[in-house]
């Protein structure tokens, strides 16, 4: 992480504690409300934003995450799993998206693992991330061993699509279709992928980051106020 | 088309389009659909009911097809009421977030705000830092929100079956719910009162005696409904054996909450997974083994004496904790919001504003950068998941290490178990349909969002 340190953050130590993921740079972001480059005074322009978010976690992830990892590991084989991240007490599993559908059925079916409840699929648009774009965020739950899991399937802007898991849970039917509407993910197999929440001619999915907020500019006794998508921010 | 149609008009007018004769039916004028059928008695009949029907819980679409009275296909059109809360939540702070997701799900506002906020506390890594006081009085909330939403199930579900009794009282037990919220947050709906960090204002002044006197109120009326319906041989006759679905289609389908804890299963996060100190509140899961409409009702029945005697608890507690802080100690987080309505009726608070503007700047710098910028929340993400009247309410939150959510994702359990509304209806009577579906308890601001 220390080669990528910004020169205007204070320096941050690797951190000591082995299970401490590495963070992984997705975006490196420049100026600040609106201020972008040179030619200005303000110093805004010059700012320098590194967003990154927490990268795989080293062996051991602690907890009963050990054991669910290495009986995934044993049912599917390890070239599944792209990365496990353990974070905030939370295990995130990246699943490469082919192996998708049977991760699912050794999640529930296994008696190790047994993940009953699938709280469905929510979609996630990283744009900077070339390749990756479009993530797939499932939650599931275990009702059996009272614990919770998440799978985290990416696939790229170009060919936006992931299997459908409704085979395994019919409870992500609705889920998969509001991913689609939103974020243009299209789940292959799904018995009937269509828009959910946006009228059935809209153009465009709505939560993707390149589609534009909207709105329209409010006087309020003479000043104008802008859209909150076009206003000045924080970056 | 071919001729225009009156939809004020006292019979069913009829139109011929690509996809067959329709016929456009406002109330009495079933005789005329029946002798439009005579023509072509070999065609299925497919009825498009609501969006704006006062029987569909607000704005849901059902598209039934039938088979005389009986419905062979039964599918749901949502969307009517999406508002793009999750998008708009990318563009506002952390702490504004509260005020776009409590209108989520209009009938449980404190279960949005809790999820929300009990999830950017984990991102921030505050859980621990929460005042204890404001967890207590989160749970109070929440738990009389729980009767209030119940209440609401009830009310409407009675009345969509002609048992208008129980509309009028459930809705005055209600609207004593609903004043002890205009009362503790000062507003009825949309109170975003749970805040990231605690709660946005401690208790006012007498607020204790009116929930000892609420809970005297309840204790007394809520044994009615039970008089009411509980072994009334029309309500059973309406409820029993109708909207079946067992504990394997409830898992199957992802449903939660009372239609779960109907087929006899305790499913409930506040006991399996607890959240803000449930594990040190003494309350019962009820269930009821008949998997059916009569059986949620039966539930929601007996989780408000539960959700009741966690009020009292709360009570008990808040009493022994006057003046104690509601917000967390860090003020980089705390909103600085311990407001007082003035003179001119706007929130304000003169200590505040004298210690801003004639005392110390710092403080006015830190004013500013905290409301203008926000705080910032370190990147990663992370699921919440709690408890709300209708099941599993979890709230998925991504952050970029900015002072604005990157993905804001809410997994409503209306949205989740509207779906069972197929599986509930098909086979049975078009009359059970809205049973069905009221039982479910869809709440469709938390389904489009």
């Amino acid at each position: 992480m220390s080669e990528h340190q910004p020169e205007n953050l204070p320096a941050t130590s690797p951190a000591g504690d082995a299970q401490a993921p590495r963070a992984e740079v997705i975006d490196q972001r420049q100026g600040m409300f609106g201020v972008r480059g040179s030619g200005d005074t303000s110093g805004f322009g010059g700012l320098r934003r590194q967003v990154a978010l927490p990268g795989a976690t080293p062996k051991p992830y602690g907890s009963w995450f050990d054991a669910a990892v290495e009986r995934l590991e044993g049912l599917t084989g390890d070239a599944s799993i792209e990365k496990v991240v353990v974070d905030r007490n939370e295990l995130t599993l990246h699943i490469r998206r082919e192996n998708l559908v049977e991760v699912c059925k050794h999640l529930r079916d296994d008696e190790a693992l047994r993940f009953e409840f699938c709280s469905g699929v929510s979609g996630v648009h990283y744009p900077h991330e070339t390749g990756r774009e479009l993530h797939a965020v499932y939650h599931f739950l275990s009702i059996t061993h009272n614990r919770r899991i998440r799978l985290e399937v990416s696939a790229p802007d170009a060919d936006p699509h992931i299997p459908s898991i409704v085979s395994v849970y019919p409870a992500n039917d609705w889920h998969e279709r509001e991913t689609w509407d939103f974020f243009g993910i299209v789940f292959d197999g799904h018995p009937a992928l269509t828009r959910i929440e946006m009228p059935d001619d809209w153009p465009g999915h709505p939560q993707r980051k390149d589609y534009p907020l909207g709105g329209i500019d409010v006087e309020y006794k003479g000043a104008v106020i802008p859209p909150p998508d076009t206003r000045r921010s924080y970056n | 088309m071919t001729e225009t149609t009156d939809p004020y008009a006292a019979f069913a007018s009829t139109r011929d389009t690509t996809e067959g004769k329709v016929f456009t039916v406002t109330g009495q004028d079933w005789d005329t659909v029946v002798a439009g059928l005579g023509e072509e008695p070999e065609e299925r009949v497919v009825v498009n009911m609501g969006p704006q029907h006062p029987s569909t819980h607000g704005v849901l679409r059902l598209i039934l097809e039938l088979e005389g009275e009986t419905v062979t296909e039964a599918r749901c059109g949502i969307g009517y009421l999406h508002t793009g809360i999750e998008k708009n939540m990318e563009y506002r702070s952390w702490t504004q977030g509260v005020t776009f997701c409590t209108r989520m799900d209009y009938l449980s506002p404190f279960y949005n705000e809790a999820a929300y906020s009990l999830a950017v506390e984990r991102l921030l890594g505050i859980e621990d830092e929460i005042p204890e006081k404001a967890t207590v009085m989160r749970v109070l909330l929440m738990e009389l929100n729980r009767i209030s939403s119940h209440l609401v199930c009830i009310a409407t579900g009675g009345m969509e079956i002609g048992a208008l009794t129980v509309m009028t009282i459930g809705f005055r037990e209600r609207e004593m719910t609903l004043d002890l919220f205009e009362l503790i947050t000062g507003l009825r709906m949309n109170h975003a009162f749970i805040r990231p960090g605690g709660v946005a204002q401690d208790l006012p002044p007498g607020a204790l005696d009116k929930i000892r006197e609420y809970i005297t109120w309840m204790n007394k009326h809520l044994p009615e409904y039970a008089d009411l319906c509980n072994a009334n041989p029309i309500f059973k006759a309406r409820l029993q054996d109708v909207g079946y679905l067992d504990l394997a289609g409830c898992m199957a389908l992802g449903l939660s909450g009372p239609v779960v804890r109907s087929t006899g299963y305790a499913l409930d996060l506040r006991k399996t997974q607890p959240y803000c100190g449930y594990e040190t509140y003494d309350f019962d899961v009820p269930t009821w083994d008949s998997s059916d409409a009569y059986g949620r009702f039966r539930v929601r029945l007996q989780e408000m004496h539960e959700s009741l005697k966690i009020v009292e608890q709360c009570a008990d507690r808040l009493e022994k904790m006057d003046g104690q802080p509601v917000m967390v100690a860090d003020k980089k987080i705390a909103w600085p919001s311990q407001l007082a309505v003035g003179s001119d009726g706007m929130g304000n608070s003169l200590d505040h504003i004298k210690h801003i503007m004639g005392e110390s700047m710092e403080a006015l710098i830190h004013h500013f950068k905290l409301v203008t910028e926000g705080f910032r929340v370190p990147a990663g993400q992370t699921y919440v998941a709690l408890e709300s009247p209708r099941g599993e309410l979890g709230c998925h939150l991504v952050s970029d290490g900015g002072t604005k959510p990157y993905r804001a994702h809410f997994r409503d359990p209306s949205f989740a178990n509207l779906q069972a509304t197929s599986v509930m209806s098909e086979g049975g009577m078009v009359a059970d349909v809205i049973v069905a579906i009221a039982s479910i308890d869809p709440v469709m601001g938390g389904v489009d969002r």
